[in-house]
């Protein structure tokens, strides 16, 4: 099995992790409540998808 | 060759998978309504909607056919008796995902997947926009005047024909 020969440097290493980032989630406004939602998804604050009521609001 | 089943695969065994998703089919017919992942929502739904169409035909052979996936007896007839009137008119598309975003626990993407109860408005296709366009153009200025009022009418007309057509097709993609 094929092995690391030689330790990683910290900077190598640093600058490899320096790419994991996190994306921001994609937001729309809840065209009922105005409240930020993700887009294609019924809305967690109002339950509503489409001004249709899909499930009992959460909290 | 047969064509591979689209979308995921569930279960530990084929057998394991005709189970989830018959359990998943019935307790559907059984409440209108399943919150359960969107993969198996989007697997419940080929499925789900083959049964309708099989209890919309309603005889014999197809009522055994559908035993075979919807193993109670109770639930096999109420979708033939009371699901299956309901959706006479509708030409397919009988059920509704809806997302519903991560679960809290393992962030798995939720949908509910409901028999849809909303009565059916068919899609009006209007010729009349050729027409209204070429009447102002025949028409003097003065008819113009008249025109415009029936013209705003029209378009106020539109967007809520397109609002139906648009839930028309999101009830098609959900």
């Amino acid at each position: 099995m094929a092995v690391p020969k030689r330790r990683m440097s910290r900077a190598n290493t640093r600058a490899r992790r320096s790419q994991w980032k996190a994306a921001a989630v994609a937001l729309v406004s809840c065209p009922q409540c105005r409240s930020p939602k993700r887009p294609h998804v019924a809305c967690p604050t109002c339950g509503t998808y489409n001004r249709r009521q899909v499930v009992e609001p959460s909290a | 060759m047969p064509k591979p089943t689209k979308g995921p695969r569930f279960g530990g065994s084929p057998a394991h998978e005709r189970l989830i998703l018959a359990n998943l089919a019935t307790a559907l017919f059984e409440n209108g309504r399943v919150r359960t992942t969107e993969a198996k929502a989007k697997r419940l739904r080929p499925l789900a909607e083959k049964l309708i169409t099989k209890a919309k035909k309603g005889d014999i052979h197809n009522r055994r056919q559908v035993l075979t996936v919807v193993r109670d007896k109770g639930v096999l007839h109420h979708l033939f008796t009371e699901i299956a009137p309901t959706f006479a008119e509708r030409p397919g598309g009988y059920t509704r995902i809806t997302k519903l975003g991560p679960r809290k626990g393992d962030a798995a993407p939720m949908a509910i997947i409901e028999l849809v109860t909303e009565q059916l408005n068919p899609v009006r296709t209007t010729r009349t926009a050729p027409a209204a366009q070429a009447a102002p153009a025949a028409a003097p200025v003065e008819a113009d005047v008249e025109e415009t009022p029936a013209a705003q009418d029209e378009t106020a007309e539109a967007p809520e024909a397109a609002e139906q057509t648009a839930q028309g097709e999101k009830k098609d993609e959900a």
